[in-house]
């Protein structure tokens, strides 16, 4: 195989990018028709998501297979490995985002709106009363009365279970690297578990937050900001789990060695960064 | 499992060999994992989308040509506007420059491909996705967005059918761009040829590079702020309602954000191909090299500080519009000492005026004059007065049209020979650009004059005062766009045919494209070159 | 278009044409510059506009000069042999630190006019802004006035697609409204806009103030008017389709009048304003009197509820559908005259004249399909005021 050191493997004309492309169309148009009340919108978007599980599964086997077979070059690993680094990076710009909006109401709208600094006027003429504090569901009290999540209980183990998944992969992965099989297995499964688990426990806490506290994504801005963040972190956990969980099926068939083994990292590198977000989570949305 | 993987594997290893040309049909475009031909794409696309989003404009020019509504409702034209700007911005523009990343980086690194070409490929096809959501709104219920491209809410949360259409396009557009960076990003970090050293790596593969990180930090932020409105709109969400604690003027800053490094985005690249040009036609090295790598750093950098400047009438605390004021000043430190470093490089040097530098040449001159018009934008209470005028039009046509639409030109131009294989017509060149630098000036002058007396931007009708311009501004425009029709059959003789081009093209230009073949063929430097 | 104004329109792109080529000049009656205005503060931004544009000036002399001079002189067509420096630290030394100069003093006015623009105290009074769409409302804190603002009739007519009325005819087409805000010359007044919808923004640029009216919050700006005299602005941010069409008129009164007015003012503040046409040309007159219901509702209503009565749901409900309009009268006139409160539909009370409200109601009713039969009178209208 002339691939494999010398050579750059350029793969030749695939068809899964395009299908990715009818799948995001038919995914988001058909969620976009659903929100617009459409008939078919929901089907359609479905419809996509299967289309795009399918282009996932083909691509990445695709991948899999010229791994297996020895195409990729140490360079081509790099490639890899940069795509994933800048790709986590994007997704820490996402998050960002939402922690701005965070901060910004924290910090500036909600004291404005309370007659701080140079807004003594919006608070006396407009919400006359309202006093700036948080948690807080603004002047109009937004969704009802309601009560904030406390840091203490679910999320507290929720964060426990997120650390120990950190510890148990970062075992897994130095027992790929000294070929110690058994323990790669453990940790990967594991983690797996502890990815779920955690994702059940976020959702006995909406849960619990919708039918008891009566928080909701439309309590004001801070239920807005409450479960956007963890919602969407929640998204990425359970991406990574599932991420892994291909993960370890790829370790039971025996895909990796000590040198090789690119996807078992990216996934690592995944969870640590969800890992990281939750950190952030847990002490600027539940604890502060 | 595993036999079955080797069993594709080795379908593609089959035909792994064999060609050399490029394969045909439709599937040659549609699973395209080359990057010529995904440039190639690109290119053409963003041609397609200048011209429908310039269509669009001329709409607006038509109803504008004098006071008095006679085409269009109102509405409309605020779609128009908004779509305009829309299609211009992510479909014209940023796609060009994708374009010629995907055509000039691999052959300037001396790079097989892009480092990630299935990607690529799929940067690529998810655009026409975006764009058909964009534009189909345009035939909903409720029309096309129109609260502007800066899709401010409360007023965009009046958007029809078309919102929740909108906002999945932006996700769509923002996901195909930040894989199209962290390719750029990657094939520049990894794929280099092994003499190729950073410091040795051409402005346009410098300036790119930096641009794509712009793109990974600032895409993600308006994917984020649209996701926001999408959570108001439908979700019951109050991101941007105060009587729920948010604030409207949140999103802007969100917006922002994203929204003033997205404006370098579109005017490094174009930098960079002023800078490869500026030294082949004045027959001398770019001066201030290193200079130019660190200012155009420090220029993205301080992209990241200074979002406010497009609020400033939003009721900022004094501090904040003070903070703001300084360090948009700042930009034009960096900004100007390319400016200096362009000209030092014709200093004394031996120039010849083909297309390309001619092109290159306006681009220098009326980038700045638009650069100019940004500092004066930037004094926070002068800008009182300028704000949501036609004098920011004016400016921000003049940094993106002279700016980085000649750019564009200028690139194809310079580099046509090398993926057709034939010489451009030189006569037919000169005679566009000249009518298009006329033609621009007209447009946008006058826009100036018609801020300085108060015209505000994004409105369909206006008090006769301003009827003059306005007239001077559509003829100018229409002047301008049909010179494009021009381009358009220049580029067309050139890839059907014409004096055949050698490996230079130009007169000893620098850098490795020019070592490989015109047309360049299918694949090159499967095997790294030699880097002097 | 009539015959006379396209000969004037082909007259008028032959001059320009003319005119744009051989003397730029020449264009007398055009403004070219920013206002001097009306206020210390707006000369003092004119005195900084036009220090950074002659510093711009300056700059592209030298620069553009440099360009040329190389352009002219280093071309190969004159035997230019090229150089071969490619740096100099000196130069680009020279080329960072002198702009770093210049912006640093520029900087420095900057600064200082903007502190004393957000220098809200010792204002004498104080006027509360609200945008809708598309009007403004002024309040007069601590007295009982207050009014809104809008188009005025002889423009809002002839501004309708394809109206047949030439703009020209129409004199301050598009910059005049019914009711102007009315303030007392030197004196400072202190302005809190805020938005009962989307935002608008607050203009006027003799006074060289720009303030955003963002929902639910305030902003708060000032002017001292140092002349007499009626001065335009314009809604300064997109609100939607009428953004064109909300613009902004002050009168400045000297103290005496500004009292009367105001004394007036309060006194009569319950009386319906109905707006005057009388700035209207004749022509205008003539058609503001034959105005139908359909044109007065296409006016009117059809910015929001569209002319076919549909309306752009969720914001603006379709009236063809709508229970109100199929039911019974009085709840219909109720909500068109007086409003609901917070929401884009206000009263019309203050808008329309009995005559015209009758007009419009019995359209509705009996438009698009409804053919309720229904006619409304003017006293039906006035018995709900
Ligand atoms: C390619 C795009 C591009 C570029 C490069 C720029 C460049 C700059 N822009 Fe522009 N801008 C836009 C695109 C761009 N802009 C757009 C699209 C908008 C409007 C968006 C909307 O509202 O829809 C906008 C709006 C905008 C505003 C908001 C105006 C308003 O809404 O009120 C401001 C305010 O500060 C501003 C400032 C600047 C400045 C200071 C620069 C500087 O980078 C310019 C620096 C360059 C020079 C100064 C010239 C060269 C320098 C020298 C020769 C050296 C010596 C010079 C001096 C010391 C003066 N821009
Ligand atoms: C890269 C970005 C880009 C580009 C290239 C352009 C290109 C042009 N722009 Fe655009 N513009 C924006 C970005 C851009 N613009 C943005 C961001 C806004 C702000 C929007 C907002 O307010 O939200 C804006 C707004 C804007 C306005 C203000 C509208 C308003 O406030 O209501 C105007 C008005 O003159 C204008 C004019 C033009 C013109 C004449 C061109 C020309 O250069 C276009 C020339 C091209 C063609 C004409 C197409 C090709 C030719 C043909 C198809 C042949 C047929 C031609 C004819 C029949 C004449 N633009
Ligand atoms: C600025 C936008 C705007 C304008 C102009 C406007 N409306 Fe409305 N109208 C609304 C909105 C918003 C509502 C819905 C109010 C609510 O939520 O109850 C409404 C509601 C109504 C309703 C009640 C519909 C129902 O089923 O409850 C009627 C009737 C109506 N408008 C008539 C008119 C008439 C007549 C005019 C012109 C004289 C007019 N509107 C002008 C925005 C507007
Ligand atoms: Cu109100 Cu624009
Ligand atoms: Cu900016």
């Amino acid at each position: 195989m002339d691939h494999t050191d010398d050579k750059y493997y350029v793969p030749h004309g695939s068809h899964w990018p395009i299908v990715g492309s009818v799948a995001m169309f038919a995914m988001l148009g058909g969620l976009a028709s659903y929100l617009n009340g459409g008939e078919f919108g929901g089907m359609m978007s479905l419809l996509g998501l299967a289309i795009l599980i399918t282009m996932m599964a083909g691509w990445f086997g695709n991948v899999i297979a010229e791994s297996m077979a020895g195409y990729y070059n140490p360079q081509v690993d790099k490639s890899f490995r940069m795509g994933m680094m800048w790709f986590i990076f994007s997704e820490v710009m996402f998050f960002a985002a939402f922690f701005g909006a965070l901060f910004y109401a924290r910090q500036l709208a909600i004291p404005w709106l309370g007659g701080e600094g140079t807004k003594f006027m919006t608070n006396l003429t407009l919400w006359p009363g309202f006093e700036a504090m948080w948690p807080s569901n603004g002047p109009a009290h937004a969704g009802g009365e309601y009560e904030s999540m406390a840091a203490a209980g679910l999320p507290a183990i929720n964060t426990a279970i997120l650390l120990t998944s950190s510890v148990t992969i970062t075992i897994a992965h130095h027992a790929l690297k000294d070929g110690n099989r058994l323990l790669l297995n453990l940790g990967v499964l594991l983690t797996v578990i502890l990815g779920f688990t955690f994702i059940s426990l976020q959702a006995a806490e909406y849960m619990h937050a919708y039918s008891e506290l009566n928080l909701k994504l439309s309590t004001g801005i801070y239920g807005s900001t409450f479960f956007v963040l963890t919602g969407f972190h929640g998204m990425h956990v359970t991406v990574g789990a599932i991420f892994l969980t291909v993960i370890w099926f790829r370790v039971l068939s025996g895909h990796f060695t000590p040198q090789n083994h690119f996807a078992f990292e990216a996934a690592s590198w995944y969870w640590h960064f969800v890992d990281v977000v939750w950190l952030c989570l847990y002490f600027f949305v539940y604890w502060l | 499992m595993g036999s079955e993987y080797e069993a594709t594997a080795d379908q593609h290893h089959a035909d792994d060999h064999g060609h050399n040309g490029a394969p045909s049909g439709i599937k040659r475009w549609l699973f395209s994992t080359n990057h010529k031909d995904i440039g190639t794409m690109y290119l053409v696309f963003s041609l397609l989308m200048f011209f429908i989003g310039g269509m669009m404009i001329m709409i607006v020019r038509a109803e504008l040509f004098q006071p008095g509504l006679q085409f269009v409702d109102p509405a409309f034209f605020n779609q128009m506007t908004t779509m305009h700007a829309l299609v211009m911005v992510f479909g014209a523009v940023m796609p060009a420059f994708v374009g010629l990343a995907n055509w000039m980086i691999p052959l300037m690194v001396g790079a097989p491909d892009m480092a990630l070409p299935r990607m690529n490929n799929w940067s690529f096809w998810l655009l026409p996705v975006g764009f058909s959501f964009l534009l189909g709104t345009l035939f909903m219920p409720g029309g096309a967005p129109a609260a502007g491209w800066t899709m401010y809410p409360p007023l965009v949360m009046q958007t029809g059918d078309a919102f929740p259409y909108m906002v999945f396009a932006v996700h769509i557009l923002g996901a195909s761009s930040i894989m199209g960076a962290i390719n750029i990003i990657v094939t520049i970090m990894n794929m280099r040829a092994p003499q190729m050293t950073l410091l040795k790596m051409p402005l346009f593969v410098w300036t790119w590079f930096i641009t794509a990180f712009l793109l990974l930090a600032a895409m993600p932020v308006f994917a984020g702020a649209v996701t926001m409105l999408l959570f108001d709109q439908f979700f019951g969400a109050h991101f941007f309602n105060a009587a729920g604690g948010g604030d409207p003027v949140m999103f802007q800053h969100i917006f922002w954000f994203f929204g003033h490094p997205e404006v370098y985005i579109m005017i490094l690249p174009a930098f960079g191909i002023v800078s490869e040009i500026i030294p082949t036609f004045a027959r001398k090295p770019l001066f201030g090299y290193n200079s130019m790598v660190f200012a155009t750093a420090s220029i993205a950098f301080l992209s990241f500080i200074v979002w406010a400047h497009h609020m400033f009438t939003v009721g900022m605390p004094l501090a904040g519009e003070l903070f703001f004021m300084f360090s948009t000043m700042l930009i034009a430190v960096p900004t100007g000492i390319k400016v200096c470093n362009w000209i030092a490089t014709m200093w004394r040097g031996s120039m010849t005026f083909e297309t390309p530098m001619l092109f290159s040449l306006a681009f220098v001159f009326l980038f700045t004059i638009g650069g100019f018009s940004g500092l004066m934008l930037a004094i926070t209470p002068v800008d009182f007065q300028y704000h949501d005028t036609y004098f920011v039009v004016a400016h921000f046509h003049y940094v993106l049209v002279p700016g980085s639409v000649f750019a564009i030109m200028a690139a194809v131009y310079y580099w046509l020979p090398k993926w057709t294989g034939h010489m451009v017509d030189e006569k037919l060149g000169k005679i566009h650009f000249w009518l298009s630098a006329i033609f621009v000036n007209i447009t946008f002058f006058p826009q100036h004059f018609l801020g300085l007396a108060g015209m505000p931007r994004r409105i369909p009708d206006y008090s006769t005062q301003f009827a003059d311009f306005n007239m001077m501004s559509s003829i100018g425009a229409f002047g301008f766009g049909l010179s494009q029709l021009l381009f358009v059959y220049i580029v067309y003789q050139a890839v059907k045919g014409g004096e055949k081009a050698d490996r230079q093209v130009w007169d000893n230009p620098i850098g490795l494209e020019w070592t490989v073949p015109s047309p360049a063929p299918h694949h090159t430097f499967e095997t790294a070159p030699e880097v002097r | 278009m009539t015959g006379s104004s396209g000969f004037r329109l082909v007259g008028k792109i032959t001059t320009l044409l003319t005119l744009m080529i051989i003397a730029p000049t020449a264009f007398a009656d055009m403004v070219f510059n920013l206002r001097r205005g009306i206020t210390d503060t707006s000369q003092a931004v004119y005195e900084l506009h036009m220090l950074i544009l002659w510093v711009c000036v300056v700059i592209a002399i030298f620069v553009f000069g440099t360009m040329i001079v190389s352009i002219i002189l280093h071309r190969r067509s004159r035997g230019a042999e090229p150089a071969s420096f490619s740096h100099s630290p000196k130069a680009e030394l020279i080329w960072t630190i002198i702009p770093v100069i210049i912006l640093v003093w520029m900087a420095i006015p900057a600064a200082k006019t903007l502190v004393v623009m957000e220098d809200f105290r010792d204002s004498e009074m104080t006027i509360k802004i609200t945008g809708y769409q598309w009007k403004w409302h002024y309040a007069y804190l601590g007295t009982e006035v207050d009014f809104f603002s809008t188009l005025a009739r002889s423009s809002n007519i002839a501004r309708q697609v394809n109206s047949g009325i030439d703009p020209f005819s129409v004199e301050n087409y598009l910059l005049e409204v019914d009711n102007p805000l009315v303030v007392p010359v030197d004196t400072k007044i202190r302005l809190l806009v805020t938005a009962n919808d989307v935002i608008h923004s607050w203009w006027v640029p003799s006074f060289a103030i720009k303030k955003d009216a963002v929902p639910g919050f305030i902003n708060e700006m000032w002017f001292k008017a140092n002349e007499t005299g009626t001065y335009r602005g314009q809604c300064a941010e997109l609100c939607g389709r009428g953004h064109g069409f909300m613009p902004i008129v002050v009168d400045v009164m000297s103290k005496d009048d500004y009292t009367a007015w105001i004394d007036a003012r309060t006194a009569g503040q319950n009386v319906a304003m109905v707006e005057s046409t009388s700035d209207a040309g004749p022509e205008i007159l003539a058609a503001a009197e034959e105005l139908s219901g359909e044109e007065l509702y296409n006016i009117s209503c059809s910015a929001c509820h569209q002319a076919n009565g549909q309306g752009l749901p969720p914001t603006f409900p379709s009236l063809v559908d709508s229970a109100l309009v199929n039911g019974p009268v009085a709840k219909h006139i109720d909500v068109v005259v007086n409003g609901r409160p917070g929401t884009a539909m206000i009263g019309f009370s203050s808008l329309l004249s009995d005559a015209e409200l009758a007009a419009i109601l019995s359209y509705e009713r009996n438009a698009w399909g409804l053919n309720s039969g229904d006619t409304v009178q003017p006293s039906d209208i006035a018995a709900a005021r």
